[in-house]
């Protein structure tokens, strides 16, 4: 038994997406690898700041403003604690992961990486952390590398070194979004940094899930998003090493990441507003400064705790069940892997698999999961991904075991 | 599996069993589109010879789902031995009926309509326009075969 002492059903009753129902049945979610479900909390906060303290940050002088800026610039410090940043300067901004990624390759990497250098990707990347950097090999004529993986979906290091040669930025996930591996960051990041280059993390998968602590991790860059940790779409994170952000040029220009503009010319802001054009989604942010502080309160080695039971669990059961009629990708044991449980039923195309599973009320992705040079060396054009978190519990698990079993019915 | 009836008809399983004009041609003659569906990574290639304005054989390889496999299948079974001009006519009927319009997303009945009556079989994929995500599935291999017609035209 998982959960005795992780209350799921209890967390469940905070998100009252969770009380619905779909075609009839209890909606079961198993879809937070694309995007977390909300507590009321986040959504309670977020009504309220725009019924009490709509305003625009770092401009007014008056109350509401000055409530609205504050507000917003204390999620700033909040986040920086959460991953133990050394400085609330290093936590920037952005509308998602994806542009904290793309803001790395229009600013650091545009400014710092000419013909002929290396950019070295991990197999498992998401597109996100792909095509910005396809763009730059195209435009500058970069090399891209790729780290291989082993026939269980994890990074194959066994030539790493070779492989590091004249690489200049290494970008690797810290959990695969379509696999659950987890990643050997730390070791990466160290080895990055032997060969003098910088080390930035694809984070999305592992910051909601574990703790996250960046000093240790060691990493140069961490990209995240707000909407798969229970906070808003339409906020993500960077955080990038205060040293690093400094020396980079601005990315998008607007207001606030100025300080001055004269007819001839303008001065860039500090770090951070300094990638921080136009006005920031500030009722995104203070909801995802109030995300943060509900994960706090359910406590990070409690919710990775949670989750690996409850993928052990998952992965017994559907193992158990459906035996070599259910394929399962990735790692084998869970103590290696998120709450991500990537899979294939018979010959089935998974999206036969989810299009039956909603009619039991099972939320699951069915797909490439923005990972098509993975699903190509899986040798799959797609596999259905049940993905798990705080509020599911075991029983979640079972209801899909049984709408498994009716898929089976129907393509029998 | 009550509600999937419509999507999951009998004779879509049939054609996603046991898929027809599977294969390829020799290109050429014969000329090959593909079609990609970025949603989930579905392919699917048709492979069209003619003999004048006339279709003398069509093959399909599919990688993909019931809808898209199915409909592949049907649209092949349907398009051999007819004219260019009637394969065209055939694929702007099919696609008027998988085009949703607003007023039909999300009601149950699916309006009659007498023009759909020469689509023959192939109005059993009308059940798709329910899930408007399985749409792209069902006209994967139409839109295909349809940059071939007009290749040729």
């Amino acid at each position: 038994m998982t959960g005795n002492t992780f209350e799921s059903e209890k967390i469940k009753g905070d998100f009252p997406l969770l009380e619905r129902e779909v075609n009839g049945k209890p909606i079961v979610y198993l879809d937070s690898a694309a995007t977390s479900q909300k507590p009321i909390e986040v959504i309670d906060r977020m009504t309220d700041y725009y019924k009490q303290i709509n305003a625009n940050v770092h401009r007014g002088a008056y109350h509401i403003a000055e409530l609205a800026t504050s507000e917003m610039e204390e999620t700033r410090a909040k986040v920086s604690r959460f991953i133990n940043a050394s400085s609330e300067k290093e936590i920037v901004f952005t509308k998602n992961a994806t542009e904290a990624i793309n803001l790395v390759a229009y600013t650091w990497a545009r400014s710092q990486l000419k013909e002929g250098d290396v950019i070295l990707l991990s197999s498992l990347e998401h597109h996100s952390n792909i095509v910005p950097w396809h763009q730059l090999s195209s435009e500058r004529n970069i090399e891209i590398r790729w780290i291989p993986i082993t026939q269980d979906g994890q990074l194959d290091l066994s030539s790493i070194d070779e492989l590091l040669a004249g690489v200049k930025l290494l970008c690797v996930s810290a959990v695969s979004n379509a696999l659950g591996t987890i990643n050997p960051v730390k070791q990466l990041a160290d080895a990055a940094h032997k060969v003098g280059a910088i080390c930035l993390v694809d984070a999305c998968q592992s910051v909601p899930h574990f703790e996250t602590d960046v000093e240790e991790l060691g990493a140069d860059f961490l990209a995240f998003s707000g909407h798969k940790m229970c906070g808003p779409t339409g906020v993500g994170v960077l955080w990038g090493r205060l040293e690093i952000l400094e020396k980079m040029p601005p990315f998008l220009g607007g207001g606030e990441m100025i300080l001055n503009v004269t007819s001839d010319g303008f001065t860039t802001n500090e770090v951070p507003w300094k990638f921080e054009a136009g006005t920031p989604p500030i009722a995104e942010i203070i909801g995802l400064g109030v995300a943060v502080s509900y994960l706090e309160r359910i406590g990070m080695e409690a919710i990775r705790e949670h989750e690996q039971n409850l993928t052990s669990y998952a992965l017994d059961l559907l193992t158990d069940r459906f035996g070599d009629d259910l394929t399962i990708y990735g790692p084998e044991a869970a103590v290696n892997r998120s709450g991500v449980i990537s899979f294939s039923y018979r010959d089935i195309h998974p999206h036969d698999v989810s299009q039956v599973l909603d009619q039991y009320g099972v939320c699951v992705r069915a797909g490439h999961h923005c990972c098509k040079p993975l699903m190509t060396l899986l040798g799959v054009n797609a596999t259905a991904r049940a993905s798990l978190y705080i509020y599911n519990g075991e029983s979640d698990i079972e209801v899909l075991a049984d709408a498994i079993d009716e898929v089976g019915k129907i393509f029998s | 599996m009550p509600g999937l009836e419509d999507l999951y008809k009998e004779i879509i399983l049939d054609h996603y069993k046991n898929p027809r004009n599977q294969g390829e041609l020799p290109v050429p003659p014969a000329v090959m589109e593909e079609g990609f569906n970025p949603l989930c990574g579905d392919e699917v290639k048709v492979y069209v010879l003619t003999d004048g304005d006339v279709i003398k054989d069509i093959r399909i390889v599919c990688q993909g789902c019931s809808i898209s496999q199915a409909s592949a299948s049907m649209m092949a079974e349907s398009v051999i031995d007819k004219t260019l001009e009637e394969a065209k006519n055939l694929i702007e009927k099919f696609k008027e009926m998988m085009s949703v319009h607003e007023s039909n997303l999300g009601s149950a009945e699916l309006s009659e309509d007498n023009n759909e009556n020469s689509l023959g079989d192939l109005q059993a994929l009308k059940g798709v326009v329910k899930y408007p995500v399985r749409i792209k599935c069902a006209t994967l291999g139409w839109n295909a075969f349809d940059q071939i017609i007009g290749s040729k035209e």
